[in-house]
């Protein structure tokens, strides 16, 4: 069973990757130094398809997409936020990093807690409780469903975003 | 019909454009650099089609700058092999991206521009639509010369007076996060005016719109007018104006406020009155960065240190924005008073503001910059501590050692 990696509020990308670990365009390596020094642990514990939950305004500060790689390669299966801060949500998105924004989970889930949930529906289960999160808006599920924003411009171009719009 | 952004994205697309509304738009450049450009670059060869247009990219090394360690060095050498094979003229060694843009040109009212660094808001002090983006966005603007953009609604933030003596844009954007909080203007636009901004030069522009990211705000715009003339020359503003706008909010701020404004770690948002902080001790001050590392900024710092001494237990870093800026400083003297008042004066570039180069902190360490990032952990040890703060609080604060007020010195 996946679990919770439970994180606070304004989890900026410096914590998640600081700049003196995102010198390198290897996932891998960004993996390794996920919040390397604000979670000494996580890349240690953290397993396939764990579940991070964050407070608000998660992911903000820097636009570097070092940042969700890095969770993603550490093998995350989805960000979980009360808010999240644009560029992040949108570089999440566009790597293929499931990011579900839901308010109402935050202070019923505890660190360590199992957790699953699935992507199209935005629904959570904590340990049998459970949560609707937010659905993501029309170019986040095309670029969902093709997997990342450069398989979607690349099958399809920008009419598959002007469709939707 | 609208705020700046709907009336920008309507003369763009020959249409009327609301708010709300998805579109795909052309933009007029795209940017990226030493650190975001490498992953931009991998995902645009993924692509595997010619270059949009190699004259409407650029390329700029500025946060690795000269490179330090081989892995930096690798990542210019990605981004140079690049430039090389698409022919990519715009390539910049000479300062922050976000100055270079403005300085080289490429930025004009009612334009449409996105860069690979969130603190691209910084083109809207001219009236130009600019917002930050990952690589991978930045990547398929590499091929297409397009992106989409959700027509954001906009906040109008009113300054209202003239700035008192000794208090600077830096404290009134610093008033606007302390009001509004990190996320006040997630997912939005934001529009600065009032008496205040019209008075403004160019410069002052740039710092808040620089700073709009900062609370989340996807732009931040001011009206194009006899400032942006003189900055531009005639032939490039024309007139760009909200029309009768609808705000999804109204901010009134008097600029008569009190005090400078000082962000204290580890959150932009948790902004204090200067004496509240005020002798708290500094191992060092930072005058620089895209939010206040222009000429004008370094004339306020030169003011206070001519004939002065920088206390001898604090390291006081000063890198201006650019080369054009650095050449200024050293017509007019202050490179000479920076050094002579014993400031570290650096290459022209990010400088210390992103902890990968000079001047990184270690644990424990305190340090005063006139960045736009105090999070813990951006200049170095996630156990130092950073206060954001305008650049004559920064140079008061040089010569004492530690937290102090410049109103009063000379």
């Amino acid at each position: 069973m996946a679990r919770t990696f439970k994180f606070g509020d304004a989890i900026s990308t410096d914590a998640i990757i600081p700049g003196r670990y995102n010198v390198t365009t290897d996932a891998a390596a960004l993996g390794k130094a996920c919040f390397i020094e604000a979670r000494p642990d996580f890349a240690g514990t953290v397993q396939k398809d764990d579940v991070i939950v964050g407070g608000r305004n998660f992911g903000c500060g820097s636009s570097r997409e070092h940042a969700p790689m890095a969770i993603k390669a550490a093998g995350i299966q989805a960000v979980v936020a009360r808010s999240f801060a644009r560029i992040f949500y949108r570089n999440a998105i566009n790597i293929g990093l499931p990011v579900i924004q839901c308010d109402a989970i935050y202070d019923a889930v505890e660190d360590g807690d199992p957790i699953s949930l699935d992507i199209h529906s935005g629904i959570i289960d904590v340990d049998g409780k459970m949560f609707q999160g937010e659905m993501p808006g029309p170019v986040a599920v095309a670029i969902m469903e093709a997997g990342t924003l450069i398989d979607l411009i690349k099958t399809r171009g920008w009419a598959a975003i002007e469709e939707v719009s | 019909m609208g705020t700046l952004t709907e009336e920008i994205f309507t003369r763009r697309l020959g249409r009327e454009v609301h708010a709300g509304e998805i579109v795909v738009a052309p933009v007029d450049y795209a940017m990226a650099h030493d650190v975001t450009g490498p992953l931009a670059i991998e995902a645009f060869r993924k692509l595997d089609v010619p270059l949009w247009d190699p004259e409407r990219v650029i390329m700029v090394f500025d946060h690795i700058l000269p490179a330090n360690t081989v892995a930096s060095a690798g990542l210019h050498k990605i981004v140079r092999d690049f430039a090389d094979e698409f022919g990519v003229t715009h390539v910049f060694q000479e300062g922050i991206c976000h100055q270079l843009m403005v300085e080289k040109g490429f930025i004009r009212p009612g334009g449409i521009v996105v860069g690979a660094d969130s603190h691209s808001t910084t083109y809207g002090a001219l009236g130009c639509f600019a917002a930050g983006f990952g690589s991978t966005d930045i990547a398929v603007t590499f091929a297409t010369g397009k992106t989409w953009f959700r027509v954001p609604e906009t906040i109008r933030i009113n300054l209202r007076g003239s700035l008192p003596p000794g208090i600077f844009p830096k404290d009134l954007a610093l008033k606007v996060i302390r009001m509004l909080g990190a996320e006040g203007a997630n997912y939005l636009a934001v529009e600065w005016g009032g008496e205040a901004v019209e008075a403004m030069s160019v410069d002052e522009r740039l710092t808040l719109a620089n700073l709009t990211v900062d609370f989340g705000g996807k732009a931040g715009l001011c009206e194009p007018d006899e400032h942006t003339r003189a900055y531009l020359g005639d032939a490039e503003v024309f007139d760009l104006h909200p029309v009768t706008p609808v705000y999804r909010s109204l901010i009134e701020v008097d600029a008569q406020m009190l005090e400078p404004q000082i962000a204290c770690p580890p959150a932009i948002d948790n902004v204090q009155d200067l004496s509240a902080v005020a002798g708290t001790a500094l191992d060092e001050v930072f005058v620089g960065s895209c939010a206040n590392g222009r000429i004008e900024d370094l004339a306020i710092v030169a003011g206070y240190f001519k004939g002065r001494q920088v206390s001898p237990r604090t390291r006081t870093i000063v890198v201006p924005a650019s080369k054009q800026i650095y050449m200024e400083a050293l017509a007019r003297g202050y490179i000479q008073t920076f050094m002579e008042a014993g400031a570290l004066v650096m290459n022209a570039g990010c400088g210390p503001c992103l902890g990968r180069q000079h001047g990184v902190l270690g644990p424990g360490e305190r340090a005063l910059s006139t960045s736009n990032r105090n999070y813990a952990g951006r200049m170095g040890s996630a156990q130092a501590e950073i206060y954001l703060a305008n650049p004559a609080v920064a140079a008061a604060s040089a010569l004492a050692g530690a937290i102090a007020d410049p109103r009063g010195l000379n």
